[in-house]
Order: C-alpha cells, then structure tokens, then sequence
C-alpha cells in the first residue's frame, strides 16, 4: 500500500488504522507514508476507512487556518478526506503478504478465504478429524502482532519431528519445500503477514507431547502463537478433549461448536 | 472462521457474545451454497441479530466509497440488511452476531427445520452453545476449543484493548484504533455507540459485536 503524496493532507486518520503500525506522518515532508518493510498489504486502511474526495489543497488551507487559531478539527476517525490510499502492484513474492493478511483474497492452495482453512467447520461432512483423533489450529501473528515465515519455520521444524500430520489442504503448508522436514520455502521467509494458521492432526495421546513443543518454541519467537484444539465428539455430544486440556492445566471454556447439520451433496467431487 | 476462536476475556465478559456462522465445503456441498446461505441470513434476520455479514461482501456495517464532509453530522449506522442478503451470490462464509442466548436458541430451532445441509457453526462460550443446542433439539459433532495466546505476551496490549480488538480475528480493527477509540469515549469525545460502530465498519465478515463493544467501553471509561 502507498499513500499518493499529491493528495494526502496529513489529516493522520489512518495511522491508528494500520493493524501493523506500519503509517506514520514523515515530519519532513508532513505526509502520510507507508513503512513498506512492517506493511503487510492487508488493505485495511483502504478498504476500512470511508472516503471523502475533497481538493487537498483546499483541505490543506483549511487545516492550516484552524491549526494557526490553535482550534482543534475532529474528523470522523475512519475517513480519508481526500481518498489517498493507493493500492500498488505487487508481485512474488510479496503478494504473499496480501494472499494472507486480506481476507477478501482467496488463498490459491484452497480456494478459501481468510486465512484459507476449514478446519473442523466443515468437520461434519469432511470428516478431517475423527474421534479419538485432535485437530490444531497453530496460529501465528495473531492479535494483531503480525509474523515473519522464517518463525513460522521454526514451529514448522519442530513440530515436523512429532507425530503429527500436516494437514495438506492449508495454505501454509502449501508453501513447504519438504513437509517432512517443515522447511517452508527460501523466498517466502523474510515476507511478513498479518498471520497465518498451521493445521495438524494427531492421536489424542500425543496432544500433551505437541502442546508442550509449541509451548516451549512460542517464547522464541517475535510473534504471538494462538492454539486451538479440537475434535469429533460422540453420540452424546460429549469428547475426551476437554478433560485432557484440562489435566494438562488448560482454562477451556470458549470455542466453536459445529453443530453437525452439514451433509455431502449428490454433486459431491471430493 | 477461526477469526472468532480466540476472542479475548473472561467467561463472565463473553456471556452476550454468540457468532453463529454457515459455510459449505469445497466440492462436497458448495455447488447451490449461495441460496441457502441467503437463507440462513433470512432465517436469522427474524431474531435480532446485532450484527451479520458475507465474508466476501461485508457486514452490516461498512465503508462508504463516497462520502461528504456533510455525512459528520447524518452518517447512516448501516446498510439495509437486505442488501447484505442480496449481496451472497458466491459460495462465502456468512455470519450472524446475537447478545441474548434466547435469540440464538430460538434460531438454531429454525436452523434444524429447515435443513439447509451445510454446516452451521456456534462460536461462543462452549457449555453455553451445548445447551442451546440441546434445548433446541441438536447434538453437536464436533467442537474446537482455544487455548489462548502464547509465546511473548508483553507484545500484546492492555486488555480493554484486547477484548475490543480480538472481536474482529482477522485482525482488521487495530489496537492503536481500538486505543483511540477508547480514549475518544473516555474523553467525552464520543459515545461508546459511536465508538463501536466506527470499529466495526472495519470488520468485513460482520462478526464484530457492537453490544459487547459498548459494555466493554463502558467500564473503560469508568476506569473499571
């Protein structure tokens, strides 16, 4: 993302806007500018903040007068007065920023939107995760924080020695060069999201053993990790899940509940 | 929709916050998707919800392409929920936000009837989702439960901050917005009302919860 110089007015509304703090008026220039290495084109500033399209140079007089009469302008906090944001072209690969900050971009490995996962949503007529079986949802830059793929290769890595599966319909692991191994590939690392999910799949009587490992990597890493686990539960509605989360010293009381009322169509392909 | 998973407080502070979404699998039931997802929003749109969305479109409350220094003082909250409906002619993942437990029981006995055969998902305190399951006759298949945020937590704000930015999980209302929003409130400059709107214009899907927002603002204010 790039703020058009020409129109911008320094109203700084869209500062705070930013997810990753990456907008910050230059004082030499007293323009809004993008901090490009931090922005991780997730298109929240253009796509949240209203637009007015007023003459900059107007806007500019204007703010100036009151700013000489120590007046104090309060603007609506999501506008852009003079619609300033300006989308750049982006290509490979940083258009993998966008692919997973933007929620509106679909992800190409699955074709879903988001952060490009199903996950147990869909469990009822997937079937991904059985009873006696445990999902995770290893999410990385969430809230808020943002993430470099080179710390998610470190998750990657040591979880790769684990027995766990990858789960391969997944954007992350769609960009692994070799998923036995959890290397994710060389030109991605340095790129910057505003976060990612990794999905794997295991035995229940392993989840303390995965646990541990994210919990031991997560400290070593300059983002925040957020896990979610689950699971198919039985005729009862019941599970062996959260009395396991519980043992291991987990506070489990919020989470999704697929209510199982999914079913495949006659057109089914997969 | 993991973006709900992970909304940050307390059980007692999540006790009117209830996202019950609808999505289609790929290839396995996706291909007539958009007309029922039209229909889970009709069917939800009968029983209060406090905010709703389409993924792919937005929610009930969004961005203006064209405004006027004018709109300041006659800016509309939302959109016609209609629109909102009308706008799921792809397969998405569409959202409807409820506060009372009631209204959500009351809608997943209409979800059950009418059959829709793509998966309906409750995000919520987990118990409290079972037993409005159970009341309205559903056993649930399979539920995921979040474990928090790990790793260096001195990265994260306060938890005012927290609870009103983890509302939208793609990360699309900031901290540092949900900071100056809490201080517009706390400094008479805005109302909490005002406030939780301005945030979830920002929230694509529609999942941000504007009733819990104003609570939460609230005991901000008061310093609580």
């Amino acid at each position: 993302m790039e703020i058009d110089q020409h129109k911008c007015v320094a109203c700084s509304n869209c500062v705070p806007i930013c997810p990753m703090g990456a907008i910050y008026i230059d004082p030499a220039r007293n323009r809004a500018t993008v901090n490009l290495d931090e922005c991780v084109e997730c298109f929240t500033c253009h796509r949240g903040m209203s637009k007015e399209h007023l003459n900059p140079t107007l806007v500019r007089t204007i703010r100036g007068f009151l700013k000489l009469l120590r007046v104090r302008f309060e603007p609506e906090p999501d506008v852009c007065p003079t619609d300033a944001l300006a989308p750049q072209d982006i290509t490979w690969p940083r258009i993998v920023r966008r692919a997973f900050s933007d929620p509106l971009v679909p992800h190409e490995s699955t074709g879903v939107h988001g952060r490009g996962t199903e996950e147990v949503k869909t469990n009822d007529v997937t079937g991904r995760v059985s009873q006696g079986e445990a999902g995770f949802t290893i999410e990385f830059g969430r809230p808020g924080v943002g993430v470099w793929f080179r710390d998610i290769e470190k998750m990657t890595r040591a979880l790769a020695t684990l027995p766990i599966a990858f789960e391969k319909k997944n954007p992350v692991f769609s960009l692994m060069s070799d998923p036995a191994t959890g290397t994710i590939r060389e030109d991605i690392l340095n790129e910057k999201v505003l976060s990612a999910i990794l999905e794997l799949k295991t035995p229940l009587e392993h989840v303390p053993q995965i646990l541990q490992v994210v919990e031991e990597v997560a400290p070593t890493l300059e983002t925040i990790v957020s896990i979610g686990v689950s699971t198919r539960c039985d005729a009862q509605g019941g599970n062996l899940l959260e009395s396991l989360l519980k043992s291991e010293g987990y506070v489990v009381y919020r989470g999704k509940t697929n209510l199982g009322l999914g079913r495949r169509s006659a057109t089914a392909t997969t | 929709m993991t973006n709900t998973l992970h909304r940050f407080g307390a059980p007692e502070t999540l006790q009117d916050d209830y996202i019950v979404f609808a999505i289609a699998a790929r290839g396995i039931n996706d291909a007539d998707a958009p007309a029922k997802l039209r229909e889970f929003l009709r069917l939800a749109l009968k029983h209060h919800p406090i905010n709703f969305g389409n993924a792919l479109k937005g929610g009930l409350y969004r961005a203006s392409e064209s405004l006027t220094p004018f709109a300041h003082w006659r800016r509309k909250d939302a959109v016609d929920p209609e629109e909102v409906v009308k706008s799921i002619d792809t397969c998405s993942v569409v959202a409807a936000v409820f506060d009372q437990p009631a209204d959500l029981e009351a809608f997943l006995v209409d979800l059950r009837k009418a059959d829709l055969g793509i998966s309906i998902n409750i995000s919520s305190l987990t118990d409290e989702a079972r037993a409005c399951c159970q009341r309205a006759g559903i056993t649930r298949h399979s539920v995921s439960f979040s474990l928090g945020f790990h790793g260096d937590l001195n990265l994260l704000p306060d938890r005012h901050v927290l609870e009103l930015s983890t509302m939208c999980g793609h990360g699309m209302v900031s901290h540092n917005l949900a900071k100056k929003m809490t201080d517009l409130v706390r400094e008479g400059r805005r109302t909490p009302r005002q406030a939780a709107i301005c945030m979830a214009r920002f929230c694509t899907c529609g999942v941000f919860n504007p009733s819990r927002a104003v609570r939460i603002l609230e005991e901000a204010r008061v310093g609580r």
